[in-house]
């Protein structure tokens, strides 16, 4: 059970005069795995840029609540997980050094142990001081799931969380989605049928193009 | 600023370090804007009042060659989006403008150095003016830069736009700070360059409130 709530209110979003959804509502106030769909261009990623904070709304707005409190907008990244195919860790620096430094900006103490555990589950605790950008595409996806999980967030939100990722690395991020659902929030954007398929309950976004 | 922002730094100062992003390209325009002039000038004498105004051209020209680093290295390695991610809109700007600064800093530091070594004319008369005009003069092309620099980011042609959105921003800050220079090389007293002095501070401030201000709208997608 989780005491966070993620809701949309009449949200509207144009890019100049593209519509690209318009009256969404939704509200996810139960611990689960939640996921929106739609064809390609129908805003997904858009849909969770806005639900993370990193976009504006044209008209309506998402309210974040934990224990009934809405969360200002400016501590919202202390309840966020985020994965997607365009978020790029810093090539320069291991999987560790990001991850201590993201703590260090975060103002969270780095949680060794949580860590740890996320390395061993994504397999990749035995290249942990290997600079990112010896990494192949799929080992860089699954840092950006222990980048997303390590300050234990609230809310997870994953676009297209299985690009780029072999079997294995799929079966890990499906173990984790079930495991991460039944205490917290978890919304996939995705059009994979497999992916969906976790979901408790699915926004269609083409169902708000008018 | 706080601890978030000081880590931020210090996450730039550590990738500057192994990327040398800014570095390189502050210190190779340094020393090709510093032989430039000594080469045009050749065995002729120029006078103090014009080092003092190329002292500040070569400062404004090798600020604008690699002070959009902070954000524009961001924006086009990809990585903004995950500093939107871990840290509020005011943490990062006080990590890039701490960085920015220290930059400044150094960079200024080594030009006037060389200035002093290459040309003979560059004679300060009123050290403390000379320290206290340049202090503040590098605060305001700090801000300044780092603003303009989060603005020009997500644009297409940045290299252009740069310098051309600076140059009206950082006149007023550059006129102000050329004068200051002469006075100080004139060995003009604090008294007589107070106006002068309390423009560059009130500049200063007026552009950090700004910034800080504006700095959401712009980071915000």
């Amino acid at each position: 059970m989780t005491n966070y709530s993620v809701e949309a209110l009449e949200l509207n979003k144009s890019f100049g005069r593209r519509l690209i959804f318009n009256d969404l509502q939704f509200r996810f106030d139960k611990s689960g795995v939640y996921g929106i769909s739609g064809p390609n261009g129908s805003g997904k990623s858009t849909l969770v840029k806005i639900i993370a904070g990193i976009l504006g709304a044209s008209k309506g707005k998402i309210v974040h609540k934990m224990n009934d409190q809405e969360i200002a907008e400016e501590r919202l990244h202390d309840h966020i997980g985020f994965v997607s195919p365009y978020l790029v860790l810093y090539e320069e620096f291991s999987t560790y050094e990001n991850l201590k430094l993201f703590a260090e900006i975060r103002g969270v103490k780095f949680n060794k142990e949580r860590v740890d555990y996320l390395l061993n589950k994504f397999l990749l605790y035995k290249r942990k001081d290997d600079l990112l950008k010896t990494y192949s595409s799929g080992m860089k996806q699954r840092v950006k799931f222990i980048f997303a999980l390590m300050h234990s967030p609230q809310l997870i939100i994953l676009d297209e969380p299985t690009s780029n990722l072999d079997d294995e690395g799929k079966n890990s991020v499906y173990e984790l989605v079930r495991e991460e659902g039944q205490k917290n929030i978890v919304l996939i954007a995705s059009n994979e049928k497999n992916d969906l398929e976790l979901c408790n309950d699915i926004v269609y976004l083409e169902k708000y193009k008018n | 600023m706080n601890s978030k922002s000081y880590s931020l730094f210090l996450k730039d100062f550590k990738s500057e370090l192994r990327t040398r992003y800014a570095i390189n390209a502050l210190a190779m325009f340094i020393i090709v804007a510093i032989s430039v002039i000594l080469f045009s000038v050749g065995n002729e004498k120029i006078s103090a009042s014009l080092t003092g105004g190329l002292f500040w051209v070569v400062i404004f020209f090798t600020a604008m060659s690699g002070l959009s680093r902070a954000f524009v290295s961001e924006e086009e390695r990809g990585t903004a989006l995950t500093l939107q991610l871990i840290a509020a809109p005011s943490t990062v700007f006080s990590g890039k403008l701490i960085f920015n600064i220290i930059l400044v800093f150094a960079m200024n530091t080594v030009i006037a150095v060389l200035y002093s070594a290459m040309f003979e004319a560059f004679v300060i008369q009123n050290f403390a003016l000379f320290l206290t005009s340049f202090v503040f003069g590098n605060i305001g092309l700090a801000v300044s830069s780092t603003i303009i620099a989060a603005i020009i980011a997500k644009a297409g042609a940045k290299g252009t736009l740069y310098p051309v959105l600076s140059f009206p921003i950082l006149l007023p800050l550059i006129l102000t700070s050329v004068q200051l220079t002469l006075f100080a090389i004139d060995g003009i007293s604090f008294e007589r360059a107070k106006f002068e002095l309390a423009i560059v501070v009130s500049y200063d401030v007026i552009m950090l409130t700004a910034s800080y201000m504006l700095f959401d709208f712009i980071w915000k997608e």
